[in-house]
């Protein structure tokens, strides 16, 4: 049944502004990402680039009232989430998309127990609703089974401060596995832990992942975890996708100066230390540059970045890049 | 269960507080100036009679057995005489205690109910007019001190619009319901008087509401910050995102750990209440504690001021036991904080 080729997501031209002091922050400047049934997709770019801002729109969980969306749909087969009325999206919260939060400690409320608020998420998704209360809590005890905690019906009880990180984080993805979605977000699940637990989590991750043949979006800033778990790539920055393809075609060749900057940052196990990096930082989104945002730090910038903002284009292979200057390469 | 072990120290300290409080309220009131036995028997008395007195109170004896013999008095219920009623201080506070008690719990009712419901509508519709409104009248709430409001309520109910009756505890011509707990709403309710009861209860509510209101604003703007500091954390997100509903996230997961700040702070204003009620008991001529309290320091009434001071004492260290114990109750972090 399952068609590579069915988009499951659809962010097209995504403009989004967070209303500040001065006036608005634009902080998404069209973004566009496409997820088909059953892929893993990488986001990656670093801090503030928007890549968190672009996934919790999707579900419509930023705080009320902060942001305009000036631009962009958000298609989830093939229907508008920003569009959609509360019952609408109602529905797409409790049964087709679940996300796992970047920080485990901020995603779990300090004052209730784990059972509690895991609960709380089986009563309201789709698959625990005419269930009984124990039928409830064995949902809940099979997710925290499935993650790999030991004695789930002590951790049950548990209050978060009880549990380690990796242990938190856990708890976070049992509660975005403990029902069939088809589609999880996951922003940077491994990046409050260390390294080898980082690694347990994201291997817990993809086995399930794939368990379940659901879409995956992964938001990273590690370029070693996206080529590892994704099946294609999104490069954002400032607000936009510079450069899309599929992962191994995006580390064969990078097209994007940005992209190339990101991999030059990479330190290589061969030695050598870092042989280049990214001058400047990411532009102040209260006055972004008008033409391409990545133009004041680009070497290859021109009168026309400055000018005018380049588009997503393909250039063969599945292979998409935002810029005017990639022949010169 | 640490729990347990958590209430048990607590109390201890509580013990340790009233024996050191009461040492400090016997020294103050022995070291006092003026001859107690003058005091008591009055300027025409006697020699003779003093002398009788001086040794029956045994005044002649050491201070440190003189407080031994005060305080086992006190934990026996015996306060001695009040010089100014000429009656057991203990009858003084079992007629006037009641009366602040019930005064300061509708207080605390009105307090707690009243920051919670304006902190959260004010947290829910932040920055626009109901927000702002909530916010200028915390302000005028915190900065007139509860005699100023008592003031202006009493003239608003007892001249303008008298809808609610705002003098003492009762109408004339209704008498007081037999004396069970001495909270006349609820002696109404134990006889079963219901006319009795609403009365009392509407005589409470100007002065309690009177009484409540500096705190009560202070707390609301707690309760509202902490909300809407709350209100952006990612656990909120995260239910929002599994499509809990939006009044059950307010109600639940974003008020309670919004309560804890505002808990520990209720808990300090409703101690005070007891000692801030003798201006709002003055003004609504209520028979309360804090009047009599007022009256017994004015007329160097040694026997009551200790007992009134040592109750106030045990009432505030009662109240903040209780509320440290509702903020273990809802706060893991404090209840569990050898756990981890």
């Amino acid at each position: 049944m399952s068609n590579e080729k069915t988009p499951i997501l659809e962010i097209k031209n995504l403009k989004l502004w967070f209303k500040v002091y001065k006036g608005y922050s634009k902080v998404l400047d069209g973004v566009n990402i496409t997820v088909h049934q059953g892929e893993k997709v990488g986001i990656v770019g670093e801090a503030g680039c928007g890549k968190t801002t672009t996934v919790k729109s999707i579900l419509g969980i930023l705080p009320e009232g902060q942001y305009v969306i000036p631009e962009g749909e958000i298609l989830y087969k093939g229907e508008d989430t920003l569009k959609m009325n509360s019952r609408q999206l109602g529905k797409v919260r409790s049964g087709e998309i679940s996300m796992i939060y970047q920080e485990p400690s901020a995603a779990l409320n300090p004052v209730f127990t784990i059972g509690q608020q895991m609960m709380e998420v089986a009563k309201n998704s789709d698959q625990g609703k005419g269930k009984t209360k124990a039928e409830r809590r064995e949902m809940v005890l099979n997710a925290i089974r499935d993650v790999f905690i030991p004695d789930p019906e002590r951790i049950f009880d548990y209050y978060p401060v009880q549990l380690s990180g990796g242990m938190k984080q856990r708890i976070c993805i049992a509660m975005a596995i403990m029902t069939q979605r088809d589609l999880m977000i996951a922003d940077e699940p491994g990046t409050a832990l260390d390294v080898t637990i980082q690694d347990q989590v994201h291997k817990t991750l993809d086995r399930l992942v794939e368990e379940r043949d659901m879409a995956l979006i992964m938001i990273t800033h590690s370029l070693g975890v996206a080529r590892e778990l994704t099946d294609s790539i999104n490069v954002m920055y400032a607000g936009t996708v510079v450069e899309a393809a599929p992962t191994a075609e995006l580390f064969r060749k990078q097209l994007h100066p940005y992209t190339i900057g990101l991999m030059e940052a990479v330190p290589r196990l061969a030695g050598g230390g870092i042989q280049a990096g990214i001058y400047g930082s990411i532009p102040d989104y209260l006055y972004p540059p008008k033409g391409c945002r990545f133009a004041p730090r680009c070497p290859r910038a021109t009168e026309q970045c400055l000018e005018n903002k380049p588009e997503l284009v393909d250039v063969g292979n599945g292979h998409k890049v935002a810029c005017f200057n990639i022949e010169e390469v | 269960m640490n729990f347990k072990k958590y209430l048990l120290k607590r109390l201890l300290l509580a013990v340790v507080v009233m024996i050191g409080l009461s040492i400090v309220i016997f020294v103050i009131s022995r070291i006092m100036p003026g001859d107690v036995a003058t005091m008591a028997l009055g300027s025409t008395a006697t020699e003779e009679a003093k002398e009788n007195y001086r040794i029956a109170n045994h005044l002649y004896d050491p201070m440190l057995l003189q407080y031994f013999y005060w305080i086992g008095g006190v934990l026996r219920g015996d306060f001695g005489t009040s010089t100014s009623t000429d009656r057991p201080v203990a009858m003084d506070v079992a007629e006037f205690l009641p009366a602040t008690l019930e005064l300061v719990v509708m207080a605390a009712i009105i307090l707690v109910i009243l920051s919670i419901v304006l902190g959260v509508l004010a947290a829910k519709y932040r920055n626009t007019i109901v927000d702002a409104i909530v916010r200028v009248l915390s302000y005028i709430g915190v900065a007139m001190p509860s005699f100023v409001i008592a003031t202006l309520l009493l003239l608003f109910f007892g001249h303008v619009w008298k809808i609610i009756p705002v003098l003492g505890r009762l109408s004339y011509g209704l008498t007081a319901p037999a004396t069970v707990t001495g909270f006349y709403t609820i002696d109404a309710l134990i006889a079963g008087d219901i006319k009795v009861f609403f009365n009392a209860f509407l005589h409470l509510l100007v002065p309690a509401f009177a009484l409540a209101l500096g705190g009560l604003c202070q707390e609301a703007r707690i309760i509202r910050n902490s909300m809407v500091e709350n209100g952006s954390k990612d656990y909120l997100s995260a239910m929002r995102g599994y499509g809990v509903p939006e009044g059950k996230i307010l109600r639940k997961y974003q008020l309670k750990p919004s309560l804890i700040p505002a808990v520990s702070c209720m808990g300090m204003d409703i101690a005070s209440l007891m000692g801030n009620a003798f201006l709002v008991e003055t003004i609504f001529n209520w028979p309360g504690i804090s009047r009599y309290g007022l009256s017994s320091m004015l007329g160097k009434d040694l026997n009551a001021i200790a007992a009134v001071l040592l109750i106030f004492g045990l009432i505030f260290v009662i109240v903040n036991i209780i509320v440290d114990l509702i903020v273990a109750g809802l706060d893991p972090r404090i209840r569990l904080g050898g756990a981890k």
